[in-house]
């Protein structure tokens, strides 16, 4: 297979800091396959710096406005932020309306914020299978902050806490009594809850009851237990305060050493994903495999041959350490 | 393996009327595309930057103030400046025919008028990208 792209030059441009060529790799990484794997190989030994925050909670529930208020926040800190902004891919035509920037204009002129909307393609969670490799790419661009907020919807939000190290839920005062919240598992995952649209009056009781339920929570001993902010995005405030409880959860880790070990577990699901995969492509581009379970169908079908007794004779047959055969095929 | 098309559809300018410009951002999520919208009162600076950093396949730009002939070789001449003189610009609204011809000669893709249906622009923007049948 002949690659599109001309990779060693992206990445020799990429090293220079050019933008046009960072967002051309994070394209090469969310087609996938060869090109994406040198382009992780080759970036790989930069990553490991940036700190990666997850936005997560109900459609419309002010994400965007508050990612925006934040990075702007960080960047008079002088932070380099990039923001990873998902939006979902229609299942009906497979295109996608990436709309997270319209709340995100006032960072555009900025060229210390990296703005990437990616649509979440193939993945069922909420958000991009290839969110980690996107982040390693901003972070090999030398940003400080990655922010990565959440399609939102549905109740798939979780593989966040395993990409983040901290995860922000945003909630509303219209988000109900917080059953909603729990139902969806945000209490399980969230380390920082936020009573957005606080310029609404009923705000302060929905944040005292998240309050509640975080209260009932159990946490182990030196553990952490969420913390509860109110902000309203629209009239700027309280994301100082937010800001503060992002950091003062990024010190608990540090202080704990979670950061490091935080790091490992990432890495060490993602050897695992990626082997998953690479088995998975060549079992499929596997010919040989093709013919064979062809060949023997009809035993199955007449009910000789039981599913899991082809797979075994099979399982002797398409061994690991072979090479032959197309690993990216299909 | 195909590869997705990537728009960024923009509404430059002071007008605050972005009806059409959502019209076709929809339709093209619609045909498949990955469509980026990014809102109203974009400057020429936004609409390429943001451009560039989603690496999109193409611009449209939606006009309807009367600043096309300044909007679109201004939009030309940054994506240029960042390095992504490949992006393709096309653009929709109320244009006069003479204007249309100059900036076609600029190098403006395709401008489209008001009433277009929007299958016409889908079926435009894939012809413009072979490499992602
Ligand atoms: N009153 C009020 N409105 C807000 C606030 N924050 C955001 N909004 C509005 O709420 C709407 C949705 O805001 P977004 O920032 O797009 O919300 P989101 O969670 O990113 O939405 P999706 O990405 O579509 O799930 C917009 O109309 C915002 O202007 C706030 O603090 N107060
Ligand atoms: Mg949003």
């Amino acid at each position: 297979m002949s690659s599109r792209y001309d990779i060693e030059g992206l990445l020799a441009r990429f090293l220079e800091g050019q933008t046009a060529a960072a967002a051309r790799l994070i394209t090469v990484l969310e087609n996938g396959g060869e090109d994406a794997e040198k382009v992780l190989d080759a970036i790989f030994s930069r990553t490991g710096n940036a700190y990666r925050v997850g936005f997560t909670g109900p459609p419309g529930a002010g994400k965007s406005s508050l990612v925006s208020r934040l990075a702007r926040r960080f960047r008079s800190e002088d932070a380099k932020i990039g923001i990873i902004a998902i939006d979902p891919t229609s299942p009906f035509s497979g295109g996608a309306l990436l709309g997270d920037r319209i709340r995100m204009q006032s960072l555009f002129e900025d060229p210390g914020v990296f703005v990437r909307s990616l649509a979440s393609r193939g993945s069922l969670g909420g958000i991009s299978n290839c969110t980690d490799e996107v982040c390693d790419l901003m972070d090999a661009f030398g940003k400080d902050m990655i922010l990565i907020e959440t399609v939102g919807v549905g109740q798939s939000e979780l593989e966040i806490a395993e990409k983040a190290h901290t995860v922000v839920v945003i909630l509303v005062p219209e988000s109900g009594d917080g059953i909603q919240a729990m139902k969806a598992g945000l209490m399980e995952i969230g380390d920082i809850f936020v009573m957005n649209k606080s310029d609404h009056s009923d705000a302060e009781v929905a944040a005292m009851e998240i309050e509640d339920s975080i209260k009932l929570k159990q946490v182990p001993e030196g553990g952490w237990r969420p913390l509860v902010v109110m902000t309203s995005a629209k009239e700027d405030r309280g994301i100082g305060d937010l800001a503060g409880l992002i950091r003062k959860h990024r010190e608990y880790l540090e202080d704990n050493d979670l950061m490091r070990r935080k790091r490992k577990k990432i890495l060490l699901s993602r050897v695992r994903n990626a082997l998953m995969d690479r088995m998975e492509r060549r079992l499929r581009g596997s010919e040989e495999v093709k013919r064979i379970v062809s060949g023997r169908m009809e035993e199955v079908y007449a009910g000789r041959l039981s599913p899991y007794r082809l797979v075994r004779e099979l399982d002797g047959i398409v061994t690991i350490g072979r090479s032959a055969g197309p690993t990216h095929g299909e | 393996m195909a590869r997705m098309i990537r728009v960024l559809v923009a509404k430059p300018g002071l007008d605050g009327h972005d009806r059409g410009a959502k019209v076709v951002a929809n339709a093209l999520k619609d045909a498949g595309m990955e469509v980026i919208y990014t809102g109203l009162h974009q400057t020429p600076e936004m609409i390429a930057e943001s451009a560039v950093q989603e690496d999109v396949d193409i611009v449209g730009l939606s006009i309807l103030s009367g600043a096309h002939m300044t909007m679109f070789p201004r939009v030309m001449e940054l994506l240029k400046e960042k390095g992504a003189e490949h992006i393709v610009v096309f653009g929709g609204g109320i244009i006069p025919a003479e204007d249309v011809c100059r900036l076609e000669e600029m190098g403006v893709a395709r401008i489209f008028g008001p009433g277009t249906d929007t299958g016409d622009i889908a079926s435009f923007i894939k012809g413009s990208f072979p490499d992602t049948e």
